[in-house]
């Protein structure tokens, strides 16, 4: 292999610079998706648990949708096909959040049905006849509960998304994935993938420790 | 002060409750016993509205929570309802809240109480169970029978006008049912309205004023509990009872 940035510390600092921004690019997508798709996710579960069938239902498609086909091509579709169903057009990095943001509220929803769902249900019955309001009982009572079930399952999804966003590079988003390609291509040199997945590993490496510092805190009471 | 006229239930068609009326009053103790499957935790779920009746009428210091089988605006069943405390048979305490926050959120965010006086009244209703020193822990770390007064001094906060029990010791070994119907006794000596469902028979007839039996989704003998226990299906009811019993 012939080394073109390992064996020359100056052009290996103008690489790491550049793909540093692409790693800013990467947090982004990653804090954005998250801000958007937990609370999503949250009035997804409620509708998918909906007495009424009119609500269920198309809830229950478009989760059958999200889970069943490529995120990869649900963001092209965003992003190639939405322009021209709809009058306007997303831009690349919106359009990521997007189809990021939809796609993982759905799988952050079947995890809060299932978290909401274990509550036995006297913890309701509990809250109601103490006089509290439905949403008293769920904020105060269900959610700090659910809370604590569900963050193994979504520490996974918070993990898959680190790596999932390398998936905007099909829009040529520029973030750490494409810069990566970017000088792989111009460089002819698959060292770029090597700092790439480095910076991947030490991202993922702070997330899965905050995560852990949440289960700890979670872990008051049982 | 409640009064419950031809209440109708039934499950999937199946009728649960066939037309029962009763009346608690101030300073009475009720029990209501009868075979398993009779009725009776239906009837005060549906007191305490956490079943809906198909027909009848509930009220308690003449406001109703359902007139003929109509239920009244949501926010008047909530006030009426706090009227009414419920201890249940498996607890229900909040597992990720310590005993005194358990205690104290309804006072907080249904009462408005402040934070002192919400945790003046817990500590003061934990003494009263004989639970003062277990304010800082978690529900999984007590006994089940320590959960259980833990339960009834968190109905209590809410001050109730009538207490309702549902099998409150049938979730407990027989020393730890001995702790949490001592309290229930202190209760009645305190002449506090309550109604409780039970199989232990010879508490029923020593704490209860009136004797409630159900048979099949109706009562069937009603009044002091030495005449109720005296009446022959009655008499059948508790031999059987007492079978029971040999084989759990
Ligand atoms: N949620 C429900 N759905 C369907 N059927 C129910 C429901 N709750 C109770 N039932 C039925 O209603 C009947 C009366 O039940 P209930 O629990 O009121 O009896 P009980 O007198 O409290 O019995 P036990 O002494 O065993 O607690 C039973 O046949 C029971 O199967
Ligand atoms: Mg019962």
């Amino acid at each position: 292999m012939v080394m073109k940035f390992f064996n020359n510390p100056e052009k290996l600092w103008n690489l790491v610079k550049i793909l540093l921004e692409g790693l800013s690019v990467t947090g982004q997508i990653f804090i954005l998706t998250l801000v958007f798709s937990i609370p999503l996710g949250m009035l997804v579960a409620v509708g998918r648990m909906s007495k009424k069938w009119i609500v269920r239902g198309p809830v229950s498609a478009y989760i059958y949708i999200m889970r069943g086909t490529p995120l990869m091509l649900q963001v092209m579709f965003i992003y190639f096909l939405l322009p021209r169903i709809l009058p306007f057009k997303f831009d690349r990095f919106p359009a990521a959040i997007f189809a990021f943001t939809i796609n993982y509220a759905a799988y952050f929803a079947e995890i809060f049905r299932g978290g909401i769902q274990g509550i036995p249900k006297g913890q309701w019955e509990a809250g109601q006849v103490l006089g509290m309001k439905k949403s008293q009982t769920f904020f105060r009572v269900l959610l700090p509960q659910v809370c604590k079930r569900v963050l193994l399952p979504v520490t996974n999804e918070v993990i898959t998304l680190v790596k999932d966003t390398a998936l905007a590079s099909t829009i040529a988003v520029t973030e750490l994935m494409s810069l990566a390609k970017k000088q792989v291509s111009s460089s002819s040199s698959i060292e770029p993938y090597v700092i790439a997945m480095v910076m991947y590993l030490i991202f993922n490496g702070v997330t899965e420790q905050l995560c852990r510092l949440a289960e700890r805190k979670l872990n008051y009471y049982q | 002060m409640l009064k419950a006229e031809n209440i109708i239930k039934s499950f999937d068609g199946l009728p649960v409750l066939r037309g029962i009326s009763m009346e608690i009053n101030q300073g009475e103790v009720v029990a209501i016993i009868g075979r398993s499957g009779s009725g009776k935790s239906t009837l005060l779920r549906c007191l305490n509205n956490l079943e809906k009746v198909d027909n009848g009428t509930i009220e308690i210091d003449g406001q109703a929570l359902v007139k003929n089988g109509v239920y009244a605006p949501a926010k008047e069943q909530r006030a009426v309802c706090l009227k009414m405390g419920y201890v249940f048979q498996n607890f229900n305490l909040f597992p990720h809240m310590n005993v005194l926050k358990n205690l104290t959120e309804a006072q907080r965010c249904v009462l408005g109480r402040e934070k002192e006086k919400a945790e003046k009244y817990a500590k003061e209703l934990l003494k009263k169970v004989g639970l003062e020193d277990k304010a800082l822990a978690y529900p999984g770390q007590l006994s089940g029978g320590q959960q259980q007064r833990v339960a009834i001094a968190r109905a209590l906060a809410m001050d109730p006008e009538i207490l309702c029990f549902d099998e409150p010791t049938s979730a407990l070994d027989p020393q730890l049912t001995q702790e949490v119907l001592s309290v229930i006794r202190a209760l009645s000596r305190e002449k506090r309205t309550m109604a409780v469902v039970t199989h232990e028979m010879a508490f029923a007839r020593e704490v209860a004023d009136r004797v409630v039996f159900m048979q099949e989704g109706v009562i069937v003998a009603e009044g002091a509990p030495d005449n109720v226990f005296n009446d022959p299906r009655v008499k059948v009811f508790i031999g059987k009872n007492d079978n029971d019993d040999g084989i759990d």
